[in-house]
């Protein structure tokens, strides 16, 4: 269902855990999935003892695709505009995240309603690991 | 890089979508898919991060009959220049739709370089940035994604607090 310009006001918020205690296989699939097989994200031999981090850890692509998730399911499918975001943290097997949309503004352009949010995935200590944004098409 | 053909296909998308942990159907049911406002399969919005698939020279992807730098034997595959110790992380990316990708679409992407800047960080020593502008465009030529990235070299790895 896509969001409607009627129903929506700026401050609403939309908010999703996106992966509770993140596996390796999950990382593994996403090097898979994607085609980066940077070995820091899945062969704990190599980060630990060349790369000098404690763990393998995922890809910074993986944390905007979960985020990703939480945002069509918040939008509707085939709504973004736009969808960008920095990543500010890394994050590790076991993490767990959850991803926050909020709403900042609600306009239109050429009689097409749109909104803007500010969105923010945190990991189980409350630190941000993505700090974005989105636009998509909504209904009147 | 240069990117000649990335054949948009269900199979990747199914694959791409399960490891981003989203069971919409819309990314691996046509029958649903058919009955939804975007009428086919849609690609989820990080999809096009994919095409490393079809970039023959990706870096970061083992070539056959080639040394590769993860573990095999040894921690590594390949000697370590001296110095160094930094790793290239992802550190920002940003996506503009002009649609969706859908399987069926042939995309090509060019990439041009961008800015690049430096920065001091409090925990990996010396920062370089630097900027990769990406369009994909489709069978028709027409603009599906353009696409901006910023990777980030550190110095040293970054120290977890």
């Amino acid at each position: 269902m896509a969001l409607s310009a009627k129903q929506l006001k700026v401050g609403d918020t939309h908010s999703e855990q996106v992966v509770d205690n993140l596996t390796r296989t999950q990382i593994v699939q996403y090097a898979g999935a994607s085609g980066d097989y940077n070995p820091i994200h899945t062969d704990e031999a190599y980060t630990t003892k060349v790369a000098g981090y404690p763990s393998v850890f995922a890809h910074g692509m993986l944390t905007m695709g979960l985020t990703g998730t939480m945002l069509t399911n918040y939008v509707g499918d085939g709504r973004l505009t736009k969808f960008g975001g920095r990543l500010t943290k890394q994050v590790w097997p076991g993490d767990a995240l959850t991803a926050k949309a909020t709403v900042e503004a609600i306009r239109e352009e050429d009689g097409q309603p749109f909104v803007d949010l500010h969105l923010s995935t945190v990991n189980q200590n409350g630190e941000e690991v993505l700090s974005g944004y989105a636009s998509a098409r909504i209904d009147p | 890089m240069a990117i000649e053909k990335f054949p948009v296909e269900a199979g990747h998308i199914m694959m791409f979508a399960r490891a981003v942990g989203d069971a919409n159907k819309i990314y691996y049911d046509e029958d649903y898919a058919k009955t939804t406002e975007v009428g086919s399969i849609i690609a989820p919005p990080t999809f096009v991060q994919a095409s490393a698939q079809f970039d023959p020279d990706y870096r970061l992807r083992p070539k056959i009959g080639e040394p590769w730098f993860g573990s095999g034997k040894e921690p590594t595959g390949v000697q370590q220049s001296s110095g160094g110790g930094g790793t290239g992380l992802h550190a920002e990316q940003h996506y503009e739709y002009h649609r969706h990708p859908k399987p069926g679409d042939i995309l090509t992407a060019s990439s041009r370089p961008g800015q690049t800047w430096e920065r001091q960080g409090r925990r990996s020593g010396k920062l370089i940035f630097s900027e990769t502008i990406t369009e994909y465009r489709d069978q028709h030529g027409e603009l599906v994604v353009t696409a901006r990235g910023v990777g980030v070299r550190t110095e040293r790895p970054v120290e977890q607090s």
